[in-house]
Formats: C-alpha cells, structure tokens, sequence
C-alpha cells in the first residue's frame, strides 16, 4: 500500500463527489419541478408528477443505468459512460427528492397558512414566505439523507464504465491483489465525503436561518 | 348598513357533507363589545368563529363585516379574492394553537404582515411591530423563536400579530384552552385590557368565569343554532335553560358554581 494508490483512489473519489454533487443538485431543481406538478391542481400536471416519481422510484438504479447506457446509443445518441451515470443518478434522486419535498408542503400545519390569510397574505406570499420556508426545514434532514443514498448509490454507476471510487477500488485490487487494502481506503473514502455532507447539511441549514423544531 | 353593527349573520348556514354544523344562524356583533360564544363540545362555535373569517364558506345565508358582505353577497355571488381580502381586513384572529410561523421571531412573525402588506419600510415595521409586543409585555422576547417561548408567551405574541394589522374586530378560538392553567392567566388578561380599550372582541372559551366578567353579550351556541343570547348578567341569572344549565354543570369545577343559584 503506498500513498500513490490512496491518490489514485483519491481521484475515484473525486469522479464519485463530482457525480453525486451534480445529480442531488440538478434532482432538486428538478424536484421542486416535480412536486410542484404533483401538488399542482390541474389533473394533467398532477398525474404527471405521480408517474414521474412512481417510475423512477420503482425501476432499480442499476437497472435503469443500464437502460439509460443501452438505449441512448439507440436513439443516435452517443455519450459516454459518464453522461448516461449523470442522467440515471439525476432522474433516481429527482424522484425522491419530489416525494420528501411534497410530503414536507402537505405536512405544513393549515393553522400555519391560516395565519398567513388573517394578516391578509395572498397566495403567493404564502407559499414563499410561510409554506415553502416551513416545507424545506421540515425536509432538510431527509433531503442530507437523500445525498447520502445518492453517493454510496453511485457506486453502481461502475456498470457504465465510469471510473469512480468503487470502480477504481476494484481495478487497482485485481492489479495490486491487495483488495483488503483497497476496500478499506475506498470504504474510508465514502465515509469522509458523507461526513462532509452531513456537516454540510447542518451548516446549510444555518445558512437558510432554518432553526431545529 | 347600520355602523353600529361590527359584524351581522343572517341565516347563516354550514354544512360538512350531510352533517349541518351551523342551521340558520342570526347573529348581530356590536362594536366595542365582548361577544363570548359558549356551548358544549361539537355545537358549532368554532366553525361560525371561522365562517366570521371566511376561513370557512358558510353554504347559505349573509355576513356582514363592518357593512360589507363577506365572501357571497345577498345574491349568492362570490365575491372576487381581492374583495374577500378587503374586507377581512376588518378582522384579526387568535388561534387555540397560535399558529405562529416557527421560522420567524416573535419580532418576525408581528412585522411580516406590515411588511409584506401594508408594505411598510423595515425600520418603521420593526417599531410598530415592538410597540405591540410591547402592549402584551413581551418587548424583551422580541428576538425569541416560537420554539424558546412559553404557551402563554406564544399566545400574546399571537394576539400581537393580529392587533398589528389594526383590525377593527378580533376573533379568539378557545386562546386558552392549550395552556398549562398556570398560564392562562397571563393571556386573559391580556384580553380582558384589549376590552378595556374597547376592542370588538369575539370569543370562543370555556372559560365560564371570563364570560361571566368580561363579556357584555354571552351567546350560547347548542347543536348549530343559537339557543340563548344575551347580556352576559342576564344569560347567567337565569340558568333555568335546561341545555345551559347542563352545560354550566359540567363547568363546575371551573368556577360557574357561582352563577348557578
Ligand atoms: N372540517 C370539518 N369537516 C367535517 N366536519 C367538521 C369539520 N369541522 C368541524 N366539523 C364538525 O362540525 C361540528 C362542529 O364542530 P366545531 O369545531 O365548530 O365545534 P365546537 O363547538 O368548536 O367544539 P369544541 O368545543 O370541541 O371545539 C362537529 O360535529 C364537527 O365534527
Ligand atoms: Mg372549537
């Protein structure tokens, strides 16, 4: 074991933050998309959210990692293994994220917004100021969770070809035969960037004013 | 309309399915008054507290608020949001579980509807804002979360927030009745210096002993209609009403043994 190697995995543990930051903050955006549409009261939008997140839920990541990886060459499309990883990360944490974020509005308490109407609030300045505020400090601690699934999840993502930490941990066990060693750094790894995910969740929280219940 | 009138009910209906809460309900509020709506659990008094905010659509009948239909007019026709709006403006309301906004100050949760509605500047909304928890004795909590104050504490920030939009009327659910007793106290009294004042106060309590000495028009409310109305001494000297005695019976413990001959 020399420090070249923890290096060499230092940098599958870079591709692994890099797809994991890139997937949980683009499945947000799309998230909120998502919940808006499923919470939304045009039957279109809202059937669309519901089969939107039962969908992508429902299939495996692998699975759909590998759907993803065969049929965009089908389409014409040829990408490489790391845009077919992004693609299936986003759309898998997009859907979760949508489900934590809609059952943080609906567990709003109504008194809440009644509030809001009796000091003559409109709808808007209810959302934004009252439900929305209220929504995310409820889900905060659940969407930190969701980046944690998301990151150690990503280790499927060597089934593309995507050289992250656990593919790297894999190739460099066959050509060193010390997969004892290459594990254990690998598993010190991922402890490490969940440990910054999870202070960074806290730290964000501050950031947003949101105070514990 | 009469301007002596805060608010008027006139046939007043509410339904929850096939469930008639409210059957015709005919109500005058005066200014400046004390109006309790008492009665036993599941009468009706939180839903027409709520209809008189259009926080819930009465299905028949008209309400009036400071002369202004609420909600439908004599028609039946709804009225546009923006006119709902208005005319609540009239209105403030103190919740049984205060319902301030866990991410806001106490200072916060005053200011926010002078800032985002009267859109007043910061400075002159922080001022207005400490001025009323100032009234409710709590100046030196104004930077407190919701979460750091006390039931009673949280209460009177509540009634702050409401008073802060200078309503002409306030509306109370039960303020009391999530508190620890030992804090009750501290509320009422709050209230009963808002009556003082002269504020048009509508409260919903069992609070017989507040009813009793505060209130100038008791209202008691029995299976959705109103089943005795009228100055609080005169309601409370003659408990011969066989429901209001039953229902004063029950609050004996609480201190209406005194009212009962
Ligand atoms: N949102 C609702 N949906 C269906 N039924 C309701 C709803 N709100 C109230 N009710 C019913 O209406 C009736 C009157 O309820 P309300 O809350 O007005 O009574 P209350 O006099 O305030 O009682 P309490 O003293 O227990 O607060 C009850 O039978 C209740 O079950
Ligand atoms: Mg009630």
């Amino acid at each position: 074991m020399t420090w070249e190697l923890v290096v060499l995995l230092g940098w599958g543990a870079v591709m692994t933050a890099a797809l994991s930051i890139v997937s949980i903050t683009v499945g947000l955006a799309i998230g909120v998309l998502i919940c808006a549409a499923s919470l939304s009261r045009v039957a279109p939008l809202k059937w669309f959210g519901r089969v939107y997140v039962s969908f992508f839920r429902g299939v495996p990541l692998l699975v759909l990692l590998l759907l993803i990886y065969h049929v965009l060459p089908q389409l014409g499309l040829d990408v490489p293994g790391v845009v077919a990883a992004l693609i299936g990360l986003t759309l898998c944490t997009s859907a979760y994220q949508a489900e934590t974020l809609r059952g943080g509005f609906v567990n709003v308490a109504p008194g809440l917004m009644e509030a809001g109407r009796m000091v003559g609030l409109n709808a808007r300045q209810i959302l934004l100021r009252i439900r929305a505020p209220i929504a995310l400090r409820l889900t905060l601690p659940a969407l930190v969770n969701e980046a944690i699934m998301i990151l150690k999840a990503s280790s499927l993502v060597s089934v593309v070809g995507v050289g992250d930490l656990t593919r790297t941990a894999q190739n460099l066990a066959s050509s060193t035969f010390l997969p004892l060693e290459m594990f254990a750094v690998a598993g010190a790894y991922y402890l490490l960037l969940n440990i910054v995910v999870g202070y960074g969740g806290s730290g964000l929280g501050r950031l947003l004013g949101l105070r514990p219940a | 309309m009469s301007d002596t009138l805060a608010i008027t009910l006139r046939g007043v209906v509410k339904r929850y399915g096939s469930n008639t809460v409210l059957r015709g309900i005919d109500l005058d509020i005066r200014h400046g008054e004390v109006t309790c709506l008492i009665g036993p659990s599941g009468s009706g008094k939180s839903t027409l507290l709520r209809c008189m905010a259009f926080l819930e659509e009465h299905d028949a009948g008209l309400i009036r608020v400071a002369g202004d239909p609420l909600g439908f007019d004599a028609a039946r026709n709804r009225l546009p949001q923006t006119e709902i709006a208005r005319v609540r403006r009239n209105i403030g309301m103190v919740f049984q579980q205060f319902n301030l906004w866990p991410h806001m100050t106490a200072l916060g949760n005053v200011a926010e509807g002078l800032r985002q509605v009267l859109r007043l500047p910061k400075r002159q909304a922080q001022e207005r804002a400490m001025a009323h928890l100032t009234r409710v004795g709590l100046a030196d909590r104004a930077s407190y979360y919701p979460s750091q104050l006390s039931g009673g504490q949280q209460q009177r920030v509540a009634i702050a927030r409401a008073l802060a939009m200078d309503p002409k009327i306030v509306l109370f659910d039960e303020p009391t009745s999530s508190l620890d007793p030992e804090l009750t106290g501290e509320v009422l009294n709050v209230m009963r210096s808002l009556a003082d004042d002269g504020m048009t106060m509508v409260v919903v309590t069992h609070e017989i002993g507040f009813a009793a000495h505060v209130a100038q028009h008791l209202v008691f409310l029995d299976e959705g209609q109103v089943a005795l109305e009228g100055r609080a001494g005169d309601v409370f000297a003659q408990p011969w009403h066989p429901r209001l005695r039953q229902f004063l019976e029950t609050y004996l413990d609480r201190g209406a043994s005194v009212l009962l001959g």
